[in-house]
């Protein structure tokens, strides 16, 4: 079933959680919601949920609105961070909650019951804990029956809210790979909350980046990872350097580095900031064509990637990411002065990046 | 002496003056007449004891005892549960005094709360006064001495049970909703079953207290023998009549009733928290 | 609040509603009824019951008792938290118990007990007698059955607070170069202020409003073995209600005292977490605002 939230609203006292937010799912995505914490991410899936009710906007299911509706009714699965698994019921139990609170003309009968939560507990691969108590299961386990449970009343949308926020890192990858091959055999839609930009870009379909109440941008995770829209979004997806520079009609400037962009041309030597990730900006012994210069200041040669720290001289870091051929062939130590030239970078205007205040 | 108690090695001192004077203290006021009391139990002899215990008079009183502590820890639980609940999940103006005052049997001596119901209750008393023209006796019958234990025994479940209400996660009833069930089956089948042990713990503490109360029953309950007579009452009067040893002999059923009790309960406890794991 | 997890607006003011009215009657009325019986006959008969030879004895018999089991049971209560709460031995669970048992036991049978080991014709009791001490029927009886009673008060608060608070803060001063009682004083001691407080006006409220292990061993010889409760006693037994109730009302008094400071203590334990979390919350945020 699709999802449409047309100009959500909400207030918690003073904050703006959400800021006229409007989105469209489409039904059987897997769609990540990302952003930092505080960003309004959690209170949008709650408000979709129905968990929270909006102050302004509605929400769409199917096409239909479901603004008013009430949770019990909007058929809708919640996994909750920490799991809310009732610990006084057994697996079983837990699972079979939403069929046996159905009222007494819908509910399945007891065998069916039986049947359909075993079903799910295989799915979920623990159909040998049935009869075991909350307590007494590892957080990948809780995880899986706390989605087993919401599956069972056969939700038309599923929402989970940082699903693996409190695992560790090795069962947190399993659990990945695991939902999104899930989401490939179901087909339910589903939109998930984390503040991991890593888990956003690899199990999703699509991903929403937020930040202060607002959406930064929607887009496929290869396309907002290689074209983020703004600052806020290049440097939330992963580590970046900024050299602060000026752009007239379409030409960056950056000190004595120029380069033609395909965007800008209408700019006006307006200031601008150029972010260039570590893995896109190569090292080399010349200073020509040199973006800037620095002074290596640490190296970190473990893995399959160099990691070269340099410093700038008016004290400022530039970190960048060479192949250990590349690094080999330069043989630079440190203390030694290298010059960098970026592969590609994104340049925004310096309106564009007027909330964050740089030093130029 | 530290290696009798395996004591853990730890950087900060005074282990040995603390343990020293808690042991001291413990030995001179709580072991000592503890072992007096089972001194006298030994020297007593079967016949004594029997011959104490057996008569109807003590038998009502005992059974009185334990009767009107039950029924005063259930009225305390449905009570207390409901306190507990208002306290912390409604708002409403004056709550802070509210919550103080809940308190109040635990600070108010138990002879003030004694003659204070019994004045209240009686037929003239404020609320007497609008139980009589019904027929109803509070004070000088059983129901006065209900009366008082409940006023003893309430705090004890509203504080045990409200912090485990307060901690409930309202992920719990918030993923219960999410399912479809309405706010009797959340209450029902999710709320209750998690605050479940601490009403038992609290009514355990509540019925315990009852049993042993004195001060405030003496007053209300008229003291009628086979009627209203209660089992502490007893022993205080077979001192009186300086029958340490029938006082003796009852204070030990009781004590022996009341052990029974409390290790049923922890053994209950006890299969909750093995079924429902760690956690 | 979600509305969500609540009740409908009738369903809750019905609960609120019902709650409050059973409070009223089991808790309020009677409250209201000690101080309305000792005063609706004027001031001057209530101060009168009050200036009474046998009641100021009474008055003064209390303080005694008090007077010496609070600050008996004051330092047992540290030097028990302190070894239960900082250090792991065997046993620690059976002391745990143990220094519960006067809560489980009915005061009468507490009362008894000092009976059969204090008592005129006991072994202890007789050597006692012959050597000048009276301890049952008269003053060391009282005070002995008020220790005992109030026993666990000051550990029973102490204990779950020290725990809850770990030993790092010692273990720190300690590896700082303080010595064990530069320790308990600067650091241990500003930690469990409120809770001691707590416990110590515990301590007192019952110990001054004791009734029934005082009861037995007492005596009941006016002007001399009689404490407050059990001039209250005394004087509701004869029907000199107003002399009754006017002492009562001091014992009401003090529990009313023991509520508000029960409160405040309340109150600042948790202004105390509150601000640590507030601490904590605080520091996360700038660690994340320090990340690029």
């Amino acid at each position: 079933m699709s999802i449409e939230i047309r100009n959500i609203r909400k207030q918690f006292g003073q904050f703006t959680a959400l800021d006229n937010v409007s989105l469209d799912i489409a039904a059987g995505e897997l769609l990540a919601l990302l952003g930092p914490s505080g960003c309004g991410k959690t209170t949008l899936l709650r408000i979709i949920a129905g968990l929270e009710k909006p102050d302004a906007g509605q929400v769409l299911f199917g096409g239909a609105d479901a603004t008013h509706t009430h949770v019990a009714e909007r058929q809708v699965g919640f996994v909750f961070q920490h799991y809310a698994l009732f610990r006084h019921m057994t697996v079983f139990d837990n699972v079979a909650f939403g069929l046996s609170v159905k009222p007494r003309r819908e509910r399945p009968s007891q065998e069916e019951i039986r049947e359909r939560v075993m079903k799910l507990l295989k799915m979920v691969q623990l159909d040998w804990l049935a009869d075991a108590y909350p307590g007494q299961l590892s957080g990948g386990q809780r995880q899986r029956i706390a989605l087993a449970r919401s599956l069972a009343v056969e939700p038309k949308v599923l929402l989970l809210d940082e699903p693996f926020g409190a695992l560790d890192a090795k069962v947190r990858k399993d659990l990945r790979r695991w939902l999104r091959e899930l989401h490939n055999d179901m087909h339910i839609t589903s939109v998930f909350v984390t503040h991991d930009q890593e888990e956003a870009l690899e199990v999703s379909d699509r991903v929403v980046v937020m930040d202060h109440g607002h959406i930064e941008q929607v887009g496929r995770p290869d396309d907002i990872y290689e074209h983020p829209a703004t600052p806020f979004v290049t440097q939330f997806l992963g580590d970046v350097n900024l050299f602060h520079g000026r752009v007239d009609a379409g030409q960056l400037t950056i000190g004595s580095y120029e380069q033609a962009l395909g965007q800008h041309q209408d700019a006006d030597g307006d200031a601008a900031v150029a972010y260039v990730r570590p893995h896109d900006l190569d090292l080399t012994l010349q200073a020509a064509g040199a973006l800037a210069q620095g002074r290596v200041e640490h190296i970190h040669a473990v893995g399959p990637v160099v990691r070269v720290e340099l410093q700038q001289a008016d004290g400022q870091t530039i970190e960048a990411a060479v192949s250990k051929e590349r690094f080999r062939a330069l043989g630079i130590v440190p203390g030694d002065t290298v010059y960098v030239t970026p592969r590609k970078l994104a340049v925004f205007l310096q309106e564009d990046a007027g909330q964050q205040d740089y030093v130029i | 002496m530290s290696n009798i108690l395996n004591l853990r090695h730890s950087v900060l001192p005074g282990f040995r003056l603390s343990f020293g004077i808690t042991l001291f203290w413990l030995a001179l006021i709580v072991l000592l007449p503890f072992a007096a009391l089972v001194y006298s139990t030994v020297g007593m002899g079967w016949d004594g004891f029997a011959a104490a215990v057996g008569s109807p008079r003590v038998i009502a009183a005992i059974r009185l005892s334990f009767f009107t502590a039950g029924l005063s820890a259930l009225i305390n639980l449905v009570f207390g549960f409901l306190v507990a609940w208002v306290l912390v999940r409604y708002p409403f103006p004056g709550k802070r005094l509210v919550d103080a005052l809940v308190d109040l049997p635990f600070a108010l001596p138990t002879a003030v709360a004694g003659i204070a119901l019994t004045t209240l209750y009686a037929p003239n008393g404020w609320i007497g006064q609008y139980l009589a023209p019904l027929g109803i006796k509070v004070s000088f019958t059983p129901l006065g001495i209900i009366v008082a234990l409940t006023f003893i025994g309430l705090p004890f479940v509203v504080r045990t049970v409200q912090p485990v209400l307060e901690d409930l996660e309202k992920e719990l009833e918030e993923a219960a909703t999410c399912l479809g069930a309405s706010r009797w089956d959340i209450f029902r089948r999710v709320i209750f079953p998690a605050t479940l042990p601490s009403l038992i713990t609290g009514g355990t503490m509540a019925f315990a207290r009852a049993t042993g109360e004195y001060g405030s029953v003496i007053f209300i309950a008229g003291n009628i023998p086979m009627v209203s007579e209660i089992a502490p009452l007893i022993i205080v009067s077979k001192l009186d009549q300086f029958d340490q040893q029938g006082a003796t002999a009852v204070a030990l059923v009781m004590l022996g009733i009341s052990f029974v009790f409390l290790l049923l309960i922890n053994l209950i406890q006890w299969w909750a928290a093995r079924r429902h794991g760690a956690r | 609040m979600a509305t969500l997890t609540t009740e409908s607006r009738p369903v809750r003011y019905a609960l609120t509603a019902v709650a409050l009215v059973f409070l009223f009657l089991f808790l309020l009325l009677p409250l209201i009824g000690v101080f309305w019986e000792a005063l609706h006959k004027g001031w001057q008969l209530y101060l009168a019951a009050l200036v009474e030879p046998e009641a100021l004895s009474a008055i003064r018999l209390t303080l005694i008792a008090a007077g010496i089991a609070v600050p008996l049971n004051l330092v047992f209560g540290v030097a028990a938290a302190w070894a239960i709460a900082r250090f792991d031995f065997r046993g620690k669970s059976l002391l745990t118990t143990l220094i519960d048992l006067p809560f489980a036991v009915s005061p009468v049978v507490a009362g008894l007990m000092f009976i059969l080991l204090f008592g005129a014709n006991t072994v202890v009791g007789g050597w006692l007698q012959d050597h000048g001490l009276q301890v049952i029927f008269a003053v060391p009886g009282i005070v002995l059955a008020t220790v005992f009673v109030t026993f666990p008060f000051v550990a029973r608060e102490l204990i779950p607070l020290m725990q809850s608070q770990g030993a790092d803060e010692e273990q720190a001063a300690i590896v700082l170069g303080a010595s064990g009682w530069q320790t308990f004083r600067k650091v241990t001691l500003p930690n469990i202020k409120w809770g001691l407080l707590y416990g110590v006006i515990l301590t007192n409220a019952r110990a001054m409003g004791e009734f029934g292990a005082v009861s037995v061993v007492s005596g009941h010889i006016r002007g001399e073995t009689n404490t407050i409760p059990l001039h209250v006693e005394i004087l509701y037994n004869e029907y000199n209600f107003v002399g009754a109730f006017a002492c009562a009302s001091l014992l009401a008094l003090l529990a009313l005292v023991t509520l508000l400071v029960k409160s405040l203590v309340e109150w600042r334990l948790h202004r105390q977490q509150q601000a640590s979390t507030l601490r904590t919350a605080a520091a996360r945020l700038q660690a994340q605002a320090a990340q690029p």
